[in-house]
């Protein structure tokens, strides 16, 4: 009796609580429902329907999914970013894992101008950046020719079709090198010093404490911004749209499954099929990303623990 | 690439767009006649409106003088005012008018479209038949060849404003250092461009894979009618891409390109044009709006001692000459437009009166295809200043576009040169032959065509 007597008055102050609660969270809701889930709804929506230019809009249910997952374009696409990925991420990752370490370890004013000068390319915004990387790679108003000339050779021309891997990744790790350092070393900000303390008391030389204390220690880190470079890597669109123009005809109309679905929705009038593409994008980034926690989820575990 | 940065620039791009639209959405109570909204309105056009009491109507348009024009408009006019906006040049402006078609709404009363893009909008039934609304009233404005590009059989679903008959532009100071004579022929310009190279001269011209409408326009010169359509039954086309001609045009390219006699460079980029200015071509092969973009919009392509004439584009028979056309835009009117009429009405009189043209020759932004201009002898022997005096307009251009047949566009413009250029792009880096590429083309749009639910013949 003296219980239910006092859960009686708790529960009803949980509810005005929880009421008060949601008017809290209703700014938020509400901008999350109106910007997020009802273009996605429609988007879906959308995609489940198909229309030819001559043609009237049908149902047609999975069938659009069926003719992505079979369109030579978009597996053309996906099949560029994620070898994209597998090369981009492991070479980011070691440039700014390395130039996070080598900035913790240094107390000069020289890293602090270092911090700042490997992190300015995330500041400028990635268009004008990738405009930059356009004039330097070109032919006639770049460095190259001079460079290579110097030496009798021949520039290579980064903006052609067997080159513009190269050429994109150099200016993806240019710019997000520096983001991702600054998260990494932020982690490494977070180390309590008396680890290092006990780590050389126990005779352990500067690289071991680099390899066996500090990477260990921010390994969550290192997961939450390989998990960013793969979903950003898998939606590639700004940098291959803005070389477009000037890459000689390299960069298709579907380099990219962003770009595929950008084209189709804007250049061919096929909302529907472009909605299919970036659905059928957003499962893949699903997909990639749980399979991607899921093999590193046990070490993770160890190290939270 | 973190997704919350790809997601904050999607954000914010569908900002800008909706905001865009925002700001261009027609006045559609001042278009109707309503007098209280127009004053209110007036603040969404980026031009001022001379006469609050008149009705207005929405234009999109990106002529580079277009403002002056649309003074000169609304000082002119007390029935109606222009109520001008720039959703983006080419490709932009399309996108957001493709949105608006999609949303039922947003769209302009008179838009600025490429003549080669009017049926693909024509089949969305985004534009209105003109035919209706008196556009016959200007036709004898225009040549015969330019009327057919606005028209589908007997409808009419644009007013011409600029176009681009082409030509050749070339280097004379290059001419006479390698004592070339100007090409009348397709083989005398591949025999001048070995003539160049053996003399360690600098490239004939360029095949820059991203210019898909130049290239179909020179198939067109060799008698490729691509397209069997009209928007009477838009369920319909034919479809003829690898005809012996086209592959004749196709094969004396890629022989050009594998030999080294022109270049591959993609046009309209900075590099392009530096190569026009530093003198790494001979020879120009573009059309009457070039000189307006090398001169304005493309930079100094004026550069030291550069000596620019133009002569006629060199045929495939020189007995049977034929015109061709690259570019060029017209006005239409949207199935959106709450007053088709008075929409009709700026289609047909905006940009055309005497003083709108002549702005427009003044500043080389356009090259008018109104007929009264193109007669005038004042127009034919202004000499023209980035040609070195020559009267270009009376010797090359008002001759090229008056014989100019017109040409019937398809309702897949956009797709057509996107997968043209990666056809140009097997033929520069030779992994097709030129008659490979077309008929490969002609597959690949035959089932495109198939796929969107046309009946091909």
């Amino acid at each position: 009796m003296s219980v239910s007597a006092a859960a009686r008055p708790r529960r009803r102050r949980s509810i005005r609580r929880g009421w008060i609660g949601w008017l809290f969270v209703a700014p938020f809701g509400i901008v999350f429902l109106v910007f997020l889930v009802a273009p996605l709804a429609y988007a879906f929506y959308l995609s489940l329907f198909s229309k030819g230019l001559a043609t009237g809009t049908v149902f047609s249910g999975a069938g659009n999914y069926v003719k992505a997952f079979t369109d030579p374009e978009f597996l053309s696409g996906l099949w560029f970013v994620l070898r994209f990925a597998v090369v981009l991420i492991p070479l980011q990752m070691a440039v700014s894992l390395a130039a996070a370490l080598v900035l913790d370890s240094l107390t000069t004013r020289l890293s602090r101008f270092s911090r700042l000068a490997i992190f300015v390319p995330y500041a400028i915004p990635a268009v004008i950046g990738t405009l930059m990387w356009g004039f330097l790679y070109s032919p006639v108003f770049g460095p190259l020719t001079g460079i290579f000339g110097a030496i009798n050779q021949s520039a290579p021309d980064i903006l052609s079709a067997d080159n513009i891997f190269g050429g994109l990744l150099n200016v993806v790790v240019w710019q997000w090198a520096g983001y991702y350092m600054i998260i990494i070393y932020a982690a490494l900000q977070g180390i309590d010093p008396s680890i290092y303390e006990a780590a050389r008391i126990d005779g352990a030389t500067p690289r071991q404490i680099a390899f066996r204390v500090k990477i260990p220690m921010i390994s969550s880190a290192m997961v939450l911004i390989l998990v960013f470079a793969l979903i950003g890597t898998l939606q590639f669109f700004t940098e291959p749209q803005v070389l477009k123009p000037i890459a000689n005809g390299a960069i298709t109309a579907s380099f990219t499954p962003n770009i595929y679905a950008y084209n189709l929705a804007f250049q061919f009038s096929q909302f529907n099929y472009a909605s299919t593409i970036s659905f059928a994008l957003g499962i893949v980034v699903f997909i990639a990303v749980y399979i991607f926690l899921f093999s590193t989820r046990k070490r993770r575990g160890g190290f939270s623990s | 690439m973190a997704p919350r940065m790809s997601h904050l620039l999607a954000a914010t791009s569908a900002g800008v767009l909706l905001l865009g639209l925002a700001a261009c959405t027609p006045d559609v109570g001042g278009g109707a006649g309503s007098t209280d909204s127009a004053g209110g309105d007036a603040g969404s056009c980026s031009n001022e409106i001379v006469n609050p009491d008149a009705p207005q109507v929405s234009v999109w348009a990106w002529y580079p003088n277009i403002n002056t024009v649309v003074d000169m408009f609304n000082k002119t006019h007390d029935d109606v005012q222009v109520c001008w906006s720039n959703a983006g040049q080419g490709g932009d402006e399309y996108a957001k008018f493709s949105t608006a078609i999609a949303a039922g709404t947003g769209a302009p009363d008179v838009i600025m479209l490429e003549a080669e893009v009017l049926p693909g909008f024509i089949i969305q039934d985004a534009l209105v038949d003109l035919s209706e609304h008196g556009a016959d009233d200007v036709k004898a404005n225009f040549s015969e060849g330019a009327w057919k590009d606005v028209s589908s059989g007997s409808s009419v679903y644009a007013i011409p404003v600029d176009g681009g008959p082409m030509a050749m532009i070339y280097r004379s100071d290059i001419f006479e250092k390698y004592g070339i004579a100007i090409p009348t022929t397709w083989d005398e310009y591949a025999a001048a461009a070995q003539k160049l190279k053996d003399a360690g001269g600098p490239f004939m011209g360029d095949f820059g894979s991203n210019v898909p409408a130049w290239f179909t326009a020179l198939m067109t010169q060799n008698g490729q009618t691509a397209w069997d359509y009209d928007s009477a039954s838009p369920q319909s086309i034919g479809i003829d891409l690898n005809d012996d001609g086209s592959k004749q045009v196709a094969t004396y390219w890629q022989e050009l390109v594998s030999k080294g006699l022109v270049d591959t460079q993609d046009q309209f980029t900075t590099d392009y044009v530096a190569g026009l200015a530093n003198g790494s071509y001979a020879t120009y092969v573009s059309a009457a709006w070039a000189p307006g973009y090398l001169t304005g919009a493309g930079g100094a392509a004026t550069g030291d001692g550069a000596e620019w004439q133009v002569a006629p584009l060199p045929q495939w028979d020189a007995s049977n000459p034929v015109s061709v056309n690259w570019g060029g835009s017209t006005f239409a009117v949207t199935t959106q437009a709450s007053d088709k009429d008075l929409a009709a009405t700026v289609a047909k009189e905006l940009y055309a009166s005497p003083e709108e043209l002549q702005d427009g020759i003044d500043t080389q932004t356009i090259f008018p295809l109104n007929q009264q201009v193109l007669a005038s002898q004042a127009f034919a022997d202004a000499p023209i200043e980035f040609f070195n005096g020559q009267k270009a307009n009376g010797e090359v251009y008002i001759p090229a576009e008056n014989e100019y047949p017109g040409y019937t566009y398809s309702p897949f413009t956009t797709y057509y040169y996107s997968e043209l250029t990666k056809a140009m792009v097997t033929m520069i880096d030779g992994s097709k032959t030129g008659e490979q590429a077309l008929d490969d083309l002609q597959g690949t749009m035959t089932d495109y065509a198939k796929a969107q639910g046309f009946t091909v013949e």
